[in-house]
């Protein structure tokens, strides 16, 4: 069963990811954008990590995703009026992420069928343990993101203002 | 525990090329912007598949980090790109050519 | 008192100091008190060092200051040495300079650079004086240098004149051609013996054989730098020209003190040299030559101030000729007098030309004894000390070193006393042609002779004195007199004076001496003849002169033999570098290296399109390039 969820949503993803690539209107792109984080949000679940599957919707399709859509909204860019590179040139993005996949792919093969080094635990996606380890081992790191996200607060408002004088 | 995480690390592969293919393949900064998050998305997923696998917490700690590194970029970066806007009337990257040597 | 010593070239560097950085806000009459006062309260200090000394048993005592330079086996406290002869030319070099000071008062009174003057000359006696306290090499050569660098300063003070310029320049490099000599001997002492403080060398080198070769590198080494400091032949060309500073710094620093440094480094190591005899025969040789070489030249100069010049570079010589011969308290002695009355003719010089108004020049003087009487007895008494009347400091001093020469060999004697004779000569010709006959200069010259103030004719007053009595504390034995300078100077040259035994008859001093007062009688009387009772005038230019007269007159042609044979081979070898070098080899590597980067940018330029497209297509090519290399 998790087996065909896992192809399933596998699929899903890929595919969306790649509407967001090559479709021509910008707000569709931001829309499939959205449904590819729900098929990874669904990945987390199946890998138990089901605290993290609802942030992951919370902050990226809720957030920042919205984020996008304002500022595609604001200028007003939603036309499919973009302008495209030449072909020659799509044809060298695509060879070359074409050979980046085939190097990774590669690489893996190379890996073999690799085991577990744990028994298996159920219980570490849950917020109890996830609020251990990021409270006692990640304390300054948490505390050093709240000064990054300040930081591109105020960075942001002051970009974003009409003049800076 | 059923699906090996090869299969994991395939998909991840997968996506992370998807948004390198849509970094070089489109000219609107905006579509970009939206590849790198798939990128780092793609990268979030094998986070949390080894942290699954190994049993280890760190693994999905560390993806909180990345979704507040991720949110401060995209807030920092639309606003630049809302400047940049501002100035030419334009996302397309190849009006930023002003760093020509 | 000795634990003071310190404060001995502090109070100098003081008085530098203050009247160096604030010289422009200080008065004249503040700037020259000051000057004068730090000298004097070293001089003070200097005399209860002396007395204190005299007293105790120690003869030589060590204070150490600080620590200075500590580099794996060498090891070099910062501390000075009191002993005999250190604390003999403290007093000279701070009584002497005191008065040399309180004269310049007057002297440069209306001079511009007043105070930067005072504060060279307090930096001079700072330098001169940690030059002969320090107690090992390495001080002596920093206090060596500091005087080298004040003698140029003081040369070149009158900076607005070339020639000035050019005299301060060549007495900086020649003297360098002799610190280099000297720097090479301290490392080959310190190779040598391991250490460069005076009492481990010393007492190291009583333990080496007469004549060790490496002792006679050594004292040679030693020597050129002397050679070089003490205007010996053949690096003595600069001390004439270095006339071209102000008098009173020829009187203190290129008569009385800093040409003796030389003196005092051979003096201090003597116990090296008398366990090299080879050298001894060098320095013996190389003072003799210098003596009379640089007396003939003295025969035939008309300025007043190179006559002196002249002499001092042979009184020099006859120095080193008693350093050679072992009569290393003849030497002091000689050191001690010839400040006195060499000071004592310079200074009186400067109050001629003051009187003068600037001439130099013997041949348009004459008949000044009326105007300026205080000038002409110190001058004469000064003249009659260094021609060694009977009686005056120099015919002591004089006698003790012609006796020792003779002792050690009849030719040096006779050269000695042939100097002596053309020493007399010279002087009493000056001495005439200044003061006898008539005045043959302008008549407004004339109208203005006057005799100086105060402050310049006491000094003079006091250095005739010493001139005149200096000689008392070196009565040699035949004369019934005790040599009280040779009993307070034996600790210093103890182990020396066992190895070199003195003995000479009484007879044979006696009759040494009456031969030098007799010839130097014969030359009095000859001087007396030809430019008094003759009117002898030297001639006005330079082709009435007879060709050896010429010669004499042009100095041997030294400088233009030096000229020819050292500076302009090397001005074109260096043109030459230059030209080759310089202009092709090294500009054409710079310039080189300039084009191929200009040219290489020029292509690799067109890669930076600003095209951000461009660039992450790039960065992903590479990534998978590094990628492949990497995984595979």
């Amino acid at each position: 069963m998790t087996t065909y969820l896992f192809y399933f949503l596998s699929f899903l993803a890929i595919m969306f990811a790649l509407m967001v690539v090559l479709s021509k209107n910008p707000i569709h792109s931001v829309l499939y954008l959205v449904l590819t984080f729900f098929a990874i949000a669904g990945h987390y679940v199946l890998l138990n990590a089901q605290f993290l599957a609802a942030v992951h919707i919370i902050v990226y399709a809720g957030a920042i995703m919205v984020l996008f859509l304002f500022v595609i909204m604001l200028l007003n860019l939603n036309k499919e009026t973009e302008p495209h590179k030449s072909l020659w040139l799509k044809g060298m993005a695509a060879v070359a992420s074409g050979s980046l996949l085939v190097v990774l792919v590669g690489s893996l093969k190379n890996a073999g069928q690799m085991q577990a080094a744990a028994p298996y635990n159920g219980s570490i996606g849950l917020i109890e343990n996830l609020g251990q380890t990021l409270f006692h081992e990640f304390l300054l790191p948490f505390e050093v993101a709240s000064i990054l996200l300040l930081g591109a607060m105020v960075g942001a408002v002051m970009l974003g203002k009409k003049s800076i004088k | 525990m059923q699906i090996s995480i090869n299969w994991y690390l395939l998909l991840s592969a997968v996506l992370f090329t998807i948004g390198v293919l849509g970094v070089l393949f489109r000219r609107n900064a905006i579509i970009i912007f939206m590849s790198i998050e798939l990128m780092l998305n793609a990268v979030n997923l094998l986070l949390v598949a080894f942290s699954s696998y190994l049993s280890d917490s760190k693994g999905q700690v560390f993806v909180f980090f990345i979704m507040a590194v991720a949110a401060a970029e995209v807030a920092v970066g639309l606003a630049i790109l809302m400047s940049v806007y501002r100035n030419s009337k334009s996302t397309d990257i190849n009006s930023l050519n002003k760093l020509k040597g | 008192m000795i634990k003071l010593v310190g404060l001995v070239p502090l109070l100098p560097l003081v008085g530098f100091l203050i009247i160096g950085f604030f010289g422009k806000k200080l008065s004249k009459g503040l700037a020259g008190v000051i000057g004068s006062a730090a000298v004097f309260a070293a001089f003070a200090v200097a005399v209860g060092i002396f007395f204190e000394l005299n007293g105790q048993a120690d003869k030589s005592v060590t204070v150490p200051l600080f620590s200075w330079i500590t580099a794996g086996k060498l090891s070099v406290p910062f501390s000075f040495l009191i002993d005999p002869l250190s604390s003999l030319f403290l007093l000279i070099i701070t009584g002497i300079g005191f008065l040399i000071h309180v004269y310049s008062t007057a002297y440069m009174h209306d001079d511009e650079g007043f105070s930067r003057f005072f504060a060279y000359l307090n930096l001079f006696i700072f330098f001169m004086l940690l030059l002969v306290l320090g107690s090992n090499y390495l001080i002596m050569f920093v206090g060596w240098e500091g005087v080298g660098l004040c003698s140029y300063l003081l040369i070149g003070f009158w900076f607005k004149n070339t020639a000035y310029n050019n005299a301060a320049k060549k007495a900086f490099i020649m003297n360098r051609i002799g610190d280099l000599g000297f720097l090479l001997g301290i490392i080959l002492i310190f190779v040598t013996f391991g250490s460069i403080s005076y009492h481990e060398v010393f007492e190291q080198a009583k333990s080496y054989a007469t004549g060790t070769p490496v002792l006679t590198a050594i004292a040679l080494l030693l020597f050129v730098g002397a050679m070089g400091k003490s205007a010996q032949l053949p690096l003595y060309t600069w001390l004439p020209d270095a006339m071209a500073g102000p008098t009173p710094v020829s009187a203190l620093i290129h008569a009385a003190t800093m040409v003796t440094a030389g003196i005092y480094m051979i003096a201090r190591s003597n116990i090296l040299y008398t366990l090299s005899p080879d050298a001894m025969s060098v320095v013996a040789i190389i003072g003799v030559c210098t003596a009379l070489f640089a007396a003939t030249i003295g025969l035939a100069q008309n300025d007043i101030k190179k006559v002196l010049a002249y002499s001092t570079v042979s009184q020099l010589g006859y120095m080193f000729l008693a350093l050679g011969v072992g009569a290393y308290t003849g030497a002091v002695f000689h050191v001690m007098t010839h400040a006195f009355f060499k000071a004592l003719l310079f200074l009186g010089a400067g109050s001629v030309i003051h009187a003068m108004s600037g001439e130099q020049d013997i041949r348009k003087m004459g008949g000044l004894k009326k105007y300026i009487p205080i000038t002409q007895m110190t001058f004469l008494i000064g003249t009659l000390a260094i021609s060694g009347f009977p009686g005056f400091s120099g015919f002591f001093s004089k006698d003790e070193i012609l006796a020792h020469a003779y002792e050690h060999n009849k030719v040096l004697w006779f050269v000695g006393i042939l100097t002596a004779g053309m020493t007399t000569f010279y002087m009493f010709r000056l001495y005439f042609l200044t003061f006898k006959g008539t005045f043959r200069g302008t008549h407004e010259q004339e109208h203005h002779l006057h005799e100086s103030p105060k402050a310049m004719t006491i000094p003079l007053i006091i250095l005739a004195v010493l001139s005149l009595l200096g000689g008392l504390i070196g009565i040699p034995e035949v004369l019934g007199g005790r040599h009280f300078l040779e009993e307070f100077l034996k600790p210093v040259f103890e182990d020396s004076s066992f190895r070199l035994v003195h003995h000479l008859s009484h007879n044979t001093e006696y009759i040494l001496m009456a031969v030098a007062v007799a010839v130097m009688a014969g030359s009095i009387w000859y001087a007396y003849k030809t430019y008094v009772t003759d009117k002898t005038v030297p001639a006005e230019s330079e082709e009435e002169l007879n060709p050896l007269h010429k010669l004499v007159y042009r100095k041997y042609m030294v400088d233009e033999l030096y000229e020819s044979i050292i500076t302009k081979p090397l001005n074109f070898i260096g043109e030459g570098l230059h030209k080759v070098v310089d202009n092709q080899i090294v500009d054409g590597v710079v310039n080189g290296c300039g084009y191929v980067v200009n040219g290489v940018s020029g292509v690799i330029r067109k890669a930076q399109t600003g095209n951000i497209g461009f660039y992450v297509f790039v960065m992903v090519i590479s990534i998978v390039l590094i990628l492949f290399t990497q995984l595979f």
